[in-house]
């Protein structure tokens, strides 16, 4: 049986569709999952993609939360799904506090779309395995409210936790906090990540491949489990 | 308060009407009476008033247009022609691609955010209203000079605007220009451009046909927004129980957008609509007026059952109003509910404000009172034409004679002097990075981006499976075009045809936005005819029709034009996007070839500026069967592995060219000027129809024979090589100081 | 010190896209019986003097010069009272 990888479209998610193609580049099953509905269609695991959902207004993330489709994915995040969010994903997960932290405005003020470089921190989580400990990739960047922010007794237990799953190399693009890109829960299976790295899986088009590990990486989780 | 009805003005004949502070000529109101028989009431004025606008009408430069029509060449790939929302044009493989520019200028100028982003969403409507789904976005921009004050203020705003709305939407930002000059200093152009994609049976028309079926309107709900002008109106048939002053500048919603290209485009994909319209400038009443026009019978409209933001609106306000992201369908009864379920789906509100009726008249009737009773076709298409005098302008001889020969224009004439000028070219903010206005777009979203900015053209692929992709080049140059229009605009065209032919893809069709002063001036006036009929005859000579555009007039402060401003993009198709060619060296050893002829055409050129602030003399020479031969060489030598970089020759020159392809390959070049070239010629002249290749060592025999059977001159001018630009026996300059000189410089100045 | 909050809204007349997005999620997560949200901003601005109306004409003018965009918004400028 093929691995299914929801994908949630909220009102204004953008990079759903990349994030599909990712899905299915990796070998998985993508499953289209529509905000108001709550059922997840016997899914295995659920990309929260970019974009602006209701424009980032109020503040990024967090009307999405309170959709219907959020009351599952938290639920069964807690129960040990899979629940990838990158950028406004990412934004949802901090809003629904599956994750610590909030990401708030690029220190430089202007959204930026950069060639990243990463370090994969963690590659013990759901979406890393694929990846050596250490591993330097680089996948886009894109962003206007990514500066991941959260008060020092977070950070402190983050780091002594290794929840920070990837770090910025040579340029801290947006001022996150201890140059974090993402982060993960106690449990390994919720990581939010700020760069995309659905964007970064055909040499066409990305600057890298390097961003399908995190794609393969929860095929063979699922597999494997 | 008191209701001006057609029943009212039939009884008031005499009634005194504001139709000068409407900007309405004598002559025109008295047409309007005699087209209806009678006064209009405060609603037909207003509605005639904005639809005779030179905005709607074109009434000044229609005159002129009427050529690309008339010397349209021939072509089969033209789907759907000019005077639609936009045009379209046959890809292959069933699909069909629109594109269109269009300007945005005096809002931006007012409100650099909003009318930026506004600018964006008008025309992404455009592209949706044809039945695609939008794709891409680029951004031609002029401003003034980049260390002038206010451009501070204009161009953060601008591009943060662009960013912001364009971002926004999902759609990637693959390209655009950004130049500064004094001469824009009152007047940026914000010109902006969308790419729409769909199969041949998706393309949607904007007429209303076919009795009884229902007119929608869906989308934002409509307030006061961009009606400054017809306050004049409101003010005397209404009370003062509302806002004193109507809002000029229109805000974008970016996110209510969003939702309505996705409900669009799942309306159209159910096959609900039979015409459909975006509500652009002149808002409902362009839409009812166009739609009716278009099609066959006449139109009934309610106007209470337009959803309000602002419940004070009068009927002439609501006609007029310029609120963003809404949109008119005509449906048939039986798919109306079908309709509406999806608008709910998507969170867009939508109404059924009327139906298309039997009669040849466009009615609307507010409170249970008909307010608007007009032929169709008078308020859309039977506007006002000028014939504008214009006459070549008493200094243009005096400038065209100021060239740039070495006695008027020190050159450098030591290598030393060379490598000045090449960093002096390279820093100026004409042809400095622009990566600190581009990093702010997002070129990733939708995932097909194949080339973008830094390249010769923005090029994505529209289909997974066999890699058909499509490319967009804009280019335009006001200095050439003041030298000389109608080889400026020919310059314009020739440019951005080489640039799609320099990225792989086979030039298709045109759209052009043209920018220039005042009308009235016969000075502009002269310039705007001869720029028109440059580029209408060049189109027929390459084969490339005029699809749409748009025409901006009055970008002038007090007396002073800018530049005459043609816009002109190309949109190309390539059958197989993995063989695009990017302008990067990546390879080391790889052979540059220079190709085309080149003579000392300093006119109007980057260095001219650059380095002595100089204007004068004739634009370079335009040879377009010369231009044509080069794109079919640079689009075989994509497709057969012959070319491995290829960068268009234009503003700076080879030098410059050389400096953007080693940077963006991280690769140096040893370069050898050529025997009987003057070195400063070589590196600084802006001859057209050329372009710089690199061309792997092995292909270097089969790409030679191909020059060579095909006519086309090909130099040998060096290797990929190393770290440094060696022009050997002239100077050397390492990569790091070109990235020095070439990179920071407009952060520096408006970051 | 002294505070003196300006209080930045979009006028009345123009769109508020950030508010209507507010207000139509309000329902959906029970609140109801909110007719309209408009979204603004706030600056507190901690004097370094005494407030007096030179001062505050000056705030205006930063108001109107720069804290707001007076093509589409309006400002008020107020004193913070002591102990609030």
């Amino acid at each position: 049986m093929t691995t299914r990888v929801g994908v949630v479209t909220f009102p204004g998610s953008l990079d759903d569709r990349d994030a599909r193609r990712a899905v299915r580049l990796a070998g998985a099953e993508p499953v289209a999952l529509w905000h108001r509905d709550k059922d997840l269609h016997q899914v295995d695991a659920v990309v929260l993609p970019g974009g602006f959902s209701y424009g980032d207004y109020l503040r990024c993330g967090a009307i999405s939360r309170f959709s219907p489709v959020m009351e599952t994915v938290i639920e069964q995040a807690r129960a040990g799904m899979p629940v990838l969010g990158i950028c406004n994903g990412f934004q949802v997960l901090c809003e629904s506090h599956l994750l610590p932290g909030a990401l708030t405005r690029n220190d430089s003020l202007h959204f930026i779309c950069r060639d990243q470089k990463l370090r994969i921190e963690n590659n013990g989580t759901a979406w890393t395995r694929d990846y050596a400990a250490g591993q330097e990739i680089v996948v886009p960047l894109k962003n206007g409210e990514g500066r991941f922010v959260a008060d020092e007794r977070v950070l402190d237990e983050l780091e002594a936790e290794g929840r920070v799953v990837a770090r910025y190399l040579d340029v801290n693009p947006n001022g996150s906090y201890r140059d974090i890109a993402g982060i993960t829960n106690a449990a390994g299976n919720v990581v939010g990540l700020m760069p995309h790295p659905e964007h970064a899986v055909e040499p066409l088009t990305g600057p890298t491949t390097e961003g399908l590990g995190f794609f393969t990486s929860v095929l063979k989780q699922l597999v494997n489990a | 308060m008191s209701l001006d009805t057609v029943k009212n003005a039939e009884q008031t004949p005499d009634a005194a009407q504001p139709w000068a502070e409407l900007g309405l000529k004598q002559d025109e109101y008295a047409r309007i009476r005699e087209i209806l028989g009678r006064r209009p009431t405060g609603a037909e004025l207003a509605m005639y008033s904005v639809m005779w606008s030179e905005h709607c009408s074109y009434k000044s430069s229609k005159v002129h247009l009427k050529q690309f029509g008339e010397k349209k060449p021939e072509t089969d790939a033209m789907l759907v022609g000019i005077g639609e929302n936009a045009g379209v044009v046959d890809v292959g493989q069933g699909y069909a691609v629109t594109f269109k520019v269009e300007s945005h200028n005096h809002p931006s100028y007012i409100e650099p955010y909003q009318g930026a982003a506004t600018g964006i969403g008008g025309i992404v409507r455009d592209i949706l209203a044809m039945g695609a789904r939008p794709v891409a976005v680029m951004d031609p921009l002029r401003f003034g000079a980049a260390d002038h004050p206010d451009t501070r203020r204009v161009l953060p705003g601008i591009v943060a605007g662009i960013g912001g709305y364009g971002n926004c939407l999902g759609l990637p930002n693959i390209g655009g220009e950004v130049v500064f000059d004094s001469c824009y200093q009152g007047n940026p152009l914000v010109n902006a451009l969308c790419v729409g994609v769909m199969k041949h049976e998706d393309i949607h028309l904007a007429q209303a046909s076919g009795a009884g079926n229902k007119v929608i309107l869906y989308g934002a709900r409509t307030g006061g927004d961009g009606i400054g002008g017809v306050s004049v109106l409101a003010s005397e048939t209404f009370d003062d129980s509302k806002p004193a002053k109507r809002p000029a500048v229109q805000v974008g919603d970016p996110f209510q957008e969003k939702l309505l290209i996705e409900c669009t485009l799942e309306i159209f994909g159910e096959k609900l609509v039979k015409g459909i319209q975006d509500l652009g400038g002149a808002g409902l009443s362009c839409a009812t007026s166009e739609l009716a026009s278009a099609g066959s019978g006449g139109m009934r409209i309610d106007l209470d059952t337009v959803h309000l933001r602002d419940h004070t609106l009068s009927p002439e306000e609501i006609l007029m109003s310029e609120s963003q992201e809404r949109m008119c369908a005509i449906v048939e009864p039986d798919k109306v509910a079908r309709f509406l379920e999806i608008c709910e789906k998507w969170d867009v509100i939508a109404n059924v404000i009327g139906e298309v009726t039997d009669g040849e008249r466009l009615e609307i009737y507010w409170h249970g009172e008909l307010v608007v009773d007009v032929p169709p076709r008078t308020v859309a298409h039977e506007g006002p034409t000028y014939q504008r005098p214009f006459a070549r302008p008493s200094w243009q001889d005096a400038l065209q004679a100021d060239a740039p020969t070495a006695e008027r224009l020190a050159r450098p004439t030591t290598g030393e002097g060379l490598k000045a000028d090449l960093l002096k070219v390279a820093s100026h903010p004409n042809q400095a990075s622009k990566s600190w206005i581009t990093d702010q777009y997002d070129r990733y979203v939708l995932g097909n981006t194949v080339l973008s900015h830094g390249e010769d053209s923005g090029m994505i692929r529209i289909d997974d499976e066999t890699n058909l992709g499509v490319s967009v080049a804009t280019d335009g140059n006001g200095r050439f075009t003041k030298l000389d229009p109608y080889t400026g605009a020919q310059l314009a065209l020739a440019e951005a045809y080489r640039n799609v032919a320099a990225g792989g893809a086979k030039p298709l069709a045109v759209s052009d936005c043209l920018n220039f002063g005042s009308p009235e001036d016969p000075d502009v006036m002269w310039q705007f005819a001869e720029a028109t009929r440059g580029l209408a005859d060049a189109c027929l000579t390459l084969g490339t029709p005029v699809t749409g555009g748009n025409v901006s007039l009055y970008n002038q402060t007090g007396e002073v034009a800018i530049h005459p401003t043609p816009v002109v993009a190309v949109l190309g198709v390539i059958d197989d996007v993995t063989r695009r060619t990017p302008v990067a060296f990546a390879e080391e050893g790889q052979l540059l070839y220079l190709l085309g002829d080149t003579a000392d055409e300093l006119g109007g050129s980057a260095w001219s500026q650059a380095v002595h602030e100089h204007l004068g003399g004739l634009p370079p020479k335009v040879d377009l069967e010369r231009e044509r031969l080069l794109g079919e060489i640079l689009i075989s030598g994509s497709r057969d592995g012959m070319i491995d970089a290829a960068h268009d020759l234009s503003d700076g020159g080879l030098g410059q060219a050389l400096v953007e392809s080693c940077l963006k390959g991280g690769r140096g070049a040893r370069i050898v000027v050529p025997e009987g070239l003057d070195p400063f010629v070589f590196l600084f002249s802006e001859s057209a129809g050329r372009a710089v290749v690199a061309v792997p060592r092995s292909e270097e025999l089969r790409f030679n024979d191909m020059c060579t059977a095909r006519g086309l001159p090909a130099t040998r001018i060096g290797v990929v090589d190393g770290d440094t630009l060696d022009v050997q026996g002239q100077f050397t300059v390492s990569l790091a100081e070109l990235k020095d000189a070439h990179t920071g410089v407009i952060e520096a100045l408006l970051g | 010190m002294a505070r003196v909050v300006v209080d930045v809204m979009l006028k009345p007349e123009i769109l508020d896209p950030q508010g209507q997005a507010v207000q139509r999620a309000l329902p959906r997560l029970g609140f109801t019986g909110i007719a309209d949200v408009r979204q603004g901003k706030r600056f507190e601005l901690e004097l370094e003097g005494p407030v007096d109306d030179a001062a505050l004409a000056r705030i205006r003018e930063a108001a109107e010069t720069f804290l707001a965009n007076t093509v589409i918004e309006d400002f008020t400028v107020r004193v913070e009272e002591e102990g609030k």
